[in-house]
Order: C-alpha cells, then sequence, then structure tokens
C-alpha cells in the first residue's frame, strides 16, 4: 500500500495538521510531519478535514433498475459527496430480502471501491408486508446486515412491526421505519394544506407520517427495542420524537437535505423533480426539522438518494416516480441550512453525517475519528467555494436533481476510502498507485 | 392581453375577464346568424388535446375554434399512442412539429396543462380544459358570463352587462368541491370579478386550507340560500360515498340536494346553475333543473362563445415572437 | 353603446395639426351626403345605414337624424363590426371586438356603410365581409366623412364629405364630440420638405 500525506487540514478542533496516512490507516497526525520521499502529496490548506460521511439511506436501483443507477454508478456518487459508506435501500428488484441478494449488493461495493455498500435488508417477504423476510440470514451473511427496512413502503401492520422490532434484538438490528399510513396517504400526491387544495392534488397529511412514528415509538419502548425513523419531515413527527427521547425510547431520527431546504412552495411549478416521498412540507415543517437537527432531535442526516429515469420525471405530476438524488449536493445544502446559519458546526456535522449514522447502522470502521490507528476514511472539503449545481453534473446515471441551477456553498475536494483517494480535486479517481 | 396562457382563472385581472366576456357578448350574436363562422383565425391551427373523455367541453371548443375559421385537430388520448404508452411530452412534441398555434388540454393529471406550457415542449398557447382536481377555467368565464347577462345591468338582456364586472353578487356554489376543478375556478375567477362566494359542502368535500381561498364557507345550504343571487350545484359522484365522504346518495340529496322547496327559498332573480353533467335526483332534482330559473342549457351556448373570446384573443393578435 | 377600449380617448390634438375641416364644414358635409343617399336611392325606403366603429357609427348615427328629419320617420343606423375580418390581425396584439347592431334584415336592402376615413380601403374590403356573412343585400353604398387617397383596393366611395389629398406621412384625425370633445378634421404631420 501507498503513503499519503494530506498537509495543513483542519481538524474538527480547528487545529490545522498534517495527516500521514500508510496502509489504510492515519499513521501519524500533527504539524510538519516528515512524510517518505515517495509518498503521495495532497495540499489541504483551506480545506475541513471531515470523517468519511456515512449515508443511512440510499436507493442503489441494482438489482432490477439498472437504467436509473448501479451500485458502481451509485458508489461513485457517494465518494463525490464525500461518503465513504452508504446503506443500500432494500427496494430493488428482486427485493433485498434474502441473504443472497444482500451478499450480492454487498460485493459489488467492495468490487467498485468507491464506496463501502452497506445492505439494508427488507423487513417483510418482498416488501409485501405480510411476511418477515429472513432477518436473521441477512445479518448472519457476510454483508453483516443490522439495519432494516421495507423503505417505500410503511410496516404499517402493528403487530408485524412489534414483531420486526423483537426480532432484531437477537442481533442488534434497528428496523429503520418509513413512517406513511397507507390508508391516509391512498393517492397522495403532495403535502396537505392549502396549496394541495390549490394545486388540486391529493393531499398527504401531516398525520399520517405523525401516526405511525406515535405507534411505533411505543411500540419500541413497550418491547425494548432499537427504532430509527426515516426521512422525518413534520413538526409533529419531531415533537413526538423529542418526547420519546425525553421518555429514554431508543428511537432515533433522520432528516433529508431535501426536507432541510425546500418546502412545499416548489410545487407551483407542477414539476415532478420535486415530487417526492414523504413530500415537501411546509416552511414552518423546514424550520422544525431544521432545529431538531440543530438540538439533536433528529441525530442525523440521510440523503434518500433516489435515482429516477428521465422518463419517469418529464411527465405529468401524478404520473411521475418519487425521489431526487441527494448524494453530490448532501453535504452542501447541510452547509447552506445549517452550518452557515449557525445552527451546526462542522465537528456536529461529523456526528451527523458520520459517527452517528455508522453507530446506528453498527458499521465497523466507519465514522471514527481522524486519529493514529483509526481506518483512514476522509473527506477534505472546501467551504468557502461556491458552485451553480448541474444536473448533468453527476457521476450517478440519473440526473434527478431539485436543485439544478441553484447556487450552494462548500465542495468535496477529496475524499479518501481506507487511504485509497477516490475523489481528488473534485474528480473521481479510477486508480490511484 | 396580460396572458398567454389559459391555464388557471388566477392568470386573469379584473381586466382581462371582463374584455373576455365583453368579447363573448359580441360573439354571441354569431350564434344566431345564417353564416355561424368568423374568418378570423384562418390558418392557424388548434388542437384538442383529450387524455380524458369529455363530448361536451370538446364539442364546445371545436365549435368555438370552427366558427372562428381555425383548422381544428381533434387529438383523443383513447386508442391512440398515448394509451399505449407515449409520454405528455412526446405527444406535445409531436402537436408542436404539427404546428399547433394553440393546444386546448383535458387532462385526468392536475397539472398537465401547466407542464405543457412551462416545460418548453411546445409553443402554442396552452388553453387548460380541465386538469384533474386542478381547474377548469373556460367553465368558470362561461359561469360568470351566464352570471353577468342575468344579474348586472337590469337583468337579461344582451349588452346587460358589458364592461363591467359581479361587484358585490352573492354567489353560493354547493357539493363536492374537493374534487371539483369547476369550483377552484369559478372561487378564484369570480372574486376577482368582485362577487362573494360561499362555498356549501359538507366537511369532507371542501379541501384542508379552503379557510385560504377567498371565499366563505358553510355546511348549512338552507342558510345560504335567502342572500344568494345564484346558486350554482356541483355534480357528486355516487361513488364518492364509497370512500366515506358521506354515508348515502339518499344523505346527501337531502342535506345539499337542491329541490324545489330550497329553490323557492332563493330570491326572485336568482339563477340556478350547474356545470354539467347533472345528476339528477342527487345534487339537483329534476324539476329544479328544469325550472324557470335554470340557466343549465344557456350555460353550453355561453359555452361556445367565451371559448371563442378565450381563443381569439390568445389567438387572434400577433404572437409575440412574430413581432417585427 | 361603445365598448370602454373603443371610448372617449382624449387625444389631444398636436401643436402642427392643421384643420382642414370644422363643426360647421362637417354639419353641412353630413347634410350633403343624406341629401345625396336619399336622391341616388330614391327614399330611404330601402336604406339601411350601418357605421363602422367607432366613429362612422356616430356619423351614421347623424346621418340617420337627418334623414329621419327630411323623411318624416324614425330612421335608425347599425353598427358593423370589422374587427374579426380585418387582413391584419396578426399585425398587433388581438383587438377588442366593437359592437354590431344590425337594426334590420339585410336582405334585398341597400346598405350604406359609413365610415370616418377611406383610406387603404382594407377596412371597407373588411366590412364587405362582414356583410356577406349577415345576408345578401340588393346594393352596397359607401358614404364617408373624408377620402384621403392612396387606395391599396379597389375601392371607391360613393358620397365623399370631403376629398383630402395627402401624403403618406401625414396623419388624418377626424374628432367628433361624441368621443373627443369637438367635432374636427385635422391633419397632423408631414410637414413639406
Amino acid at each position: 500500500m501507498s503513503t499519503t500525506v494530506i498537509r495543513n487540514a483542519r481538524l474538527l478542533d480547528e487545529d490545522v495538521v498534517d495527516l500521514l496516512i500508510e496502509d489504510g490507516a492515519f499513521t501519524a497526525v500533527g504539524t510538519g510531519l516528515d512524510a517518505p520521499a515517495d509518498a503521495h502529496e495532497v495540499d489541504a490548506t483551506d480545506l475541513v478535514a471531515l470523517p468519511g460521511l456515512v449515508d443511512l439511506h440510499t436507493h442503489v436501483r441494482e438489482p432490477g433498475r439498472e437504467d436509473a443507477e448501479t451500485v458502481l454508478t451509485g458508489s461513485r456518487a457517494a465518494a463525490r459527496g464525500g461518503f465513504t459508506c452508504v446503506h443500500a435501500m432494500a427496494n430493488t428488484d428482486p427485493v433485498a430480502d434474502t441473504a443472497g441478494v444482500v451478499e450480492q449488493v454487498w460485493r459489488l461495493g467492495l468490487e467498485g471501491g468507491f464506496c463501502d455498500v452497506q445492505p439494508v435488508g427488507a423487513v417483510t417477504v418482498g416488501l409485501g408486508g405480510e411476511r418477515l423476510a429472513e432477518l436473521g440470514a441477512m445479518a448472519d451473511s457476510a454483508a453483516g446486515v443490522r439495519v432494516f427496512s421495507d423503505d417505500g413502503k410503511c410496516v404499517s401492520d402493528a403487530v408485524l412491526m412489534r414483531r420486526a422490532l423483537e426480532y432484531v434484538k437477537a442481533f442488534d438490528g434497528v428496523i429503520a421505519q418509513h413512517a406513511q399510513e397507507p390508508r391516509l396517504t391512498e393517492g397522495a400526491q403532495m403535502n396537505e394544506g392549502p396549496l394541495s387544495g390549490e394545486l388540486g392534488l391529493t393531499g398527504w397529511p401531516a398525520v399520517a407520517e405523525e401516526a405511525i412514528v406515535a405507534r411505533d415509538v411505543l411500540l419500541a419502548e413497550h418491547v425494548g427495542s432499537r427504532l430509527h425513523v426515516c426521512h422525518v419531515s413534520t413538526r409533529g413527527s419531531v415533537e413526538i420524537i423529542r418526547w420519546a427521547k425525553s421518555r429514554g425510547i431508543n428511537v432515533t431520527a433522520e432528516v433529508t437535505p431535501h426536507h432541510l431546504l425546500l418546502s412545499d412552495e416548489v410545487v407551483r411549478s407542477y414539476d415532478p423533480i420535486y415530487k417526492v416521498n414523504p413530500p415537501l412540507r411546509s416552511a414552518d415543517d423546514v424550520q422544525a426539522v431544521r432545529e431538531a437537527l440543530a438540538d439533536g432531535t433528529i441525530d442525523v442526516v440521510a440523503t434518500d438518494h433516489a435515482p429516477h429515469p428521465m422518463e419517469d420525471k418529464e411527465c405529468e405530476w401524478s404520473a411521475a416516480a418519487f425521489g431526487m438524488l441527494g448524494l453530490e449536493t448532501a453535504l452542501s445544502v447541510v452547509q447552506q441550512t445549517m452550518v452557515d446559519p449557525g445552527l451546526l458546526t462542522w465537528a456536529d456535522v461529523a456526528g451527523r453525517m458520520s459517527y452517528r449514522p455508522a453507530e446506528i447502522g453498527r458499521v465497523a470502521g466507519h465514522g471514527r475519528p481522524i486519529a493514529v490507528g483509526e481506518p483512514a476514511n476522509l473527506a477534505l472539503v472546501d467551504p468557502s467555494a461556491e458552485r451553480v449545481v448541474e444536473a448533468t453534473d453527476t457521476a450517478s446515471l440519473s440526473r434527478n436533481t431539485p436543485y439544478a441551477g441553484l447556487t450552494v456553498p462548500g465542495r468535496v475536494v477529496a475524499t479518501f476510502l481506507r487511504g485509497r483517494a477516490t475523489v481528488l480535486d473534485g474528480e473521481l479517481q479510477e486508480v490511484y498507485a | 392581453m396580460t396572458f398567454t396562457h389559459l391555464l388557471s382563472a388566477a392568470d386573469l385581472s379584473r381586466e382581462d375577464a371582463v374584455r373576455i366576456l365583453d368579447t363573448a357578448e359580441e360573439l354571441l350574436s354569431v350564434a344566431s346568424r345564417p353564416i355561424k363562422k368568423l374568418p378570423t383565425l384562418r390558418g392557424r391551427t388548434v388542437v384538442n388535446l383529450f387524455f380524458e373523455d369529455s363530448t361536451r367541453t370538446r364539442i364546445s371548443f371545436e365549435a368555438a375554434a370552427k366558427r372562428l375559421s381555425a383548422d381544428v385537430i381533434n387529438f383523443s388520448a383513447k386508442g391512440s399512442s398515448v394509451s399505449k404508452g407515449e409520454s405528455l411530452k412526446d405527444t406535445a412534441l409531436t402537436l408542436q412539429a404539427m404546428g399547433a398555434d394553440a393546444v386546448v388540454v383535458r387532462h385526468h393529471h392536475s397539472g398537465a396543462p401547466h407542464r405543457l406550457a412551462h416545460a418548453q415542449w411546445t409553443q402554442g398557447a396552452v388553453v387548460n380544459a380541465g386538469d384533474g382536481t386542478h381547474e377548469h377555467p373556460t367553465q368558470a368565464l362561461l359561469d360568470a358570463f351566464t352570471m353577468r347577462r342575468h344579474l348586472v345591468g337590469g337583468g337579461a338582456g344582451p349588452l346587460g352587462g358589458k364592461g363591467q364586472s359581479l361587484e358585490g353578487k352573492n354567489i353560493t356554489i354547493v357539493g363536492d368541491v374537493l374534487h371539483s376543478r369547476v369550483a377552484r375556478s369559478n372561487a378564484l375567477l369570480l372574486d376577482t370579478l368582485g362577487a362573494h362566494v360561499t362555498l356549501v359542502a359538507p366537511p369532507t368535500l371542501l379541501p384542508v386550507g379552503v379557510d385560504h381561498w377567498p371565499v366563505q364557507t358553510s355546511y348549512d345550504l338552507d342558510a345560504a340560500m335567502e342572500k344568494s343571487d345564484a346558486v350554482m350545484m356541483l355534480r357528486v359522484q355516487r361513488e364518492r360515498m364509497n370512500a366515506a365522504f358521506f354515508p348515502s346518495a339518499r344523505e346527501y340529496s337531502r342535506r345539499y340536494g337542491l329541490d324545489v322547496a330550497r329553490m323557492n327559498r332563493l330570491p326572485d332573480h336568482a339563477i340556478v346553475m350547474h356545470p354539467g353533467p347533472m345528476n339528477r335526483g342527487m345534487e339537483i332534482n329534476a324539476d329544479v333543473a328544469d325550472s324557470d330559473r335554470s340557466v343549465i342549457v344557456e350555460q353550453v351556448t355561453n359555452g361556445v362563445a367565451v371559448r371563442m373570446a378565450v381563443l381569439y384573443l390568445l389567438l387572434g393578435g400577433a404572437a409575440e415572437e412574430e413581432n417585427e | 353603446m361603445v365598448a370602454p377600449s373603443g371610448a372617449a380617448r382624449p387625444d389631444p390634438v398636436p401643436a402642427d395639426a392643421r384643420t382642414v375641416l370644422d363643426e360647421n364644414d362637417i354639419a353641412r358635409a353630413l347634410t350633403r351626403i343624406t341629401h345625396e343617399i336619399l336622391e341616388r336611392n330614391r327614399g330611404s325606403a330601402d336604406v339601411l345605414l350601418l357605421g363602422i366603429p367607432t366613429r362612422g357609427v356616430h356619423l351614421a348615427h347623424r346621418v340617420a337624424r337627418r334623414m329621419s328629419e327630411v323623411e318624416g320617420r324614425e330612421i335608425t343606423a347599425g353598427s358593423l363590426d370589422v374587427t374579426m375580418y380585418r387582413d391584419d390581425l396578426r399585425l398587433k396584439p388581438a383587438r377588442s371586438l366593437e359592437h354590431t347592431e344590425i337594426p334590420d334584415d339585410i336582405d334585398d336592402r341597400v346598405v350604406v356603410l359609413v365610415d370616418d376615413v377611406l383610406y387603404s380601403g382594407r377596412t371597407i374590403r373588411a366590412a364587405l365581409d362582414a356583410l356577406n356573412e349577415l345576408g345578401r343585400p340588393r346594393l352596397v353604398q359607401l358614404a364617408v366623412l373624408v377620402d384621403r387617397g392612396h387606395r391599396e383596393l379597389p375601392i371607391r366611395a360613393d358620397f365623399v364629405g370631403k376629398n383630402l389629398p395627402t401624403s403618406l406621412a401625414e396623419k388624418v384625425k377626424v374628432t367628433l364630440v361624441e368621443t373627443d370633445d369637438v367635432d374636427a378634421v385635422t391633419i397632423v404631420g408631414g410637414a413639406p420638405a
């Protein structure tokens, strides 16, 4: 393995240091480090060194919809976003509900080498919401699945949810719930509020999310298990989670970058680029999730990166697919909505986008501090950069970013996965000797 | 004209709306001429793009365009490539290639005309002929036109209300507001024209956020009758009761249907309207529909004149890009 | 009734305007035209006066009043909006429509079209097209207050208040009390080179 020395990186405690990386791990951290003559030097002056980001919520579409994204293209996009580990959701075709499928996804990630791809197992067979999938087999597989989710669908059956929460205790798993009461959201298209009434789009009431969140925290308390709430989008959900945490219930929660930045006003355009599940909510909800992320009620930012081919977005709103890209813009959106306004420090960002997600997902070797002996998973970020998001400037196979044309702060300059540079100068590194 | 498409009643200022009504007033007489045709839109192509069956609206637009001598192409999604999976985008590009100057679009998805107009797939003027549960602006215009003819300038008669709005008139709209594009467009347009709108419906059939609309709402039809200058009954689909919007057709009809007893509580000058097609015995009683107060048939006649006015004002002049 | 958009646009008379017909000239011209129409058509029995909006309608009403006095019976004039028949619609934004009111069946009548200024002849062509779709007059005649020449179509007036040779650079303005506070025909611009 090679040796890399990173010069003048700003650590989270504001110290500016050199980082020596040998054999995939940090071997020295300090000022004016001596490096071997053949070491690769990276100048990180004015760059913030973040621990490699960990995403709890990515859709890679493989197997099944390789036209929208593959494990490889998704992990390349992740690397460009500063991620070194992503959790691949189970709603593929076939569904990741067996050890075979999760191992395939996991191996494809390893082979790609851009980002560790940690599969999420389905809670129920085929996401059908009727029978538990073989959670134990997935946990015991090479992929070592710890996060289980029917994401895209809600485990709405209360008994099934209870059993799932109980069952995963055996291997310290967590159920990541996509909180959406199905009957309350039949045909739903956008946040239910004055705008849905005006636009004539079927409303998606906040209560459809909050009712499930409330039920699930009570179930988690009752059976003493771990619950993770995916993509929290409403003030009501935030308040329930805050209450649950104050009661000591073992619940964690995530928010997406788009729910931090965008409100339902953009739906006025009827452009399905803004169609997402859960829907973009009111400005007040946006405010609430920002506050909750700041005060820790919401633990982590997760992208819900959801690639879709153009034809599923270039159509009528109601006919369009739900979801938007997120991996390559997540950090910029978090900087814009949380860091620049002073709600989070970069150290807080490391917690919410690396340490805590790795802890929730129980992934070893990620979400570790930048310190001697730790795996060299690292993102170098230029917070003073500004860039205009372009839909075509992506490593994803899809282009459904809602931020095209927006000027956002921050740029991931380099990403290292176990010492290997996956991104340098903002460019993906195919080979690095 | 301050609009290049007609997608929502909200696109219209009061000046625009009155101008359309005044133009329609002049065009109404064309229907009674021996030759019901004007040469105005000769050489222009109007495409009726109907993704949803609506013979009434299509015929009305077709008659309007033909009376203005436009070439009319009817494009029905049923049995066409659209039903075989062709996208709205490709359909729009096809129409653009055919040189459509205006696209009259009816669609089961809310916002589809908006997409068509703003996604730059076609350069023609887009007229919303009803989209999902969103809007139906030409219906609102013909309703306002009908109201003005009866309620303004001393009542019925040509030119009674020319140049005027509906300032101060009390209009009651009754029924399935939640699913009604007619109600949305009417609420917006009538407010623009200065009328006071009251929406009457069971709470289940009023949209969340209706308190932000420029209207009053009520659950009590009887209470609204005495002050109404016009009462408009909306079509209520019987199937709605399967989704628990109301317990039964009979209960709906009893509480929110317009029967003779209720109609008799209206002021003498008040008119009864319905955008059609009616569910006789559901939201409106047959005796009411056929009564002297009912202007339902007139609404159909007026629809052609109003649509002629809209097409003329959108297409009759220079298109912006043709300006030298 | 006049549509608001066509109504009272107080047109300030520019400084270089030259008045060619004043109130009395206009009155005399209309009286003469009235008599010519009656003479040519041997009375008013078959005559149907149709003014072309906006000012042609006012002139037609004035002629009708004079005709009523001479004939000793009530004669009314109608109006014929030609907007929808114009050949220059696509050169300007869509115009508001003026009112068309045909007081009587035009079939087999002598329709006298009345307009303020005869210029290119295109308005009259549009009026003939409009008439064509309303019925079949036995005869169509044209009365204008001013004929300023520069015809672009083979059209001529039967009754002319004043022939007014003009240059293309000049503008002829007709103002009438009904819409503009004062009766006058003025020429604006086109100062001799």
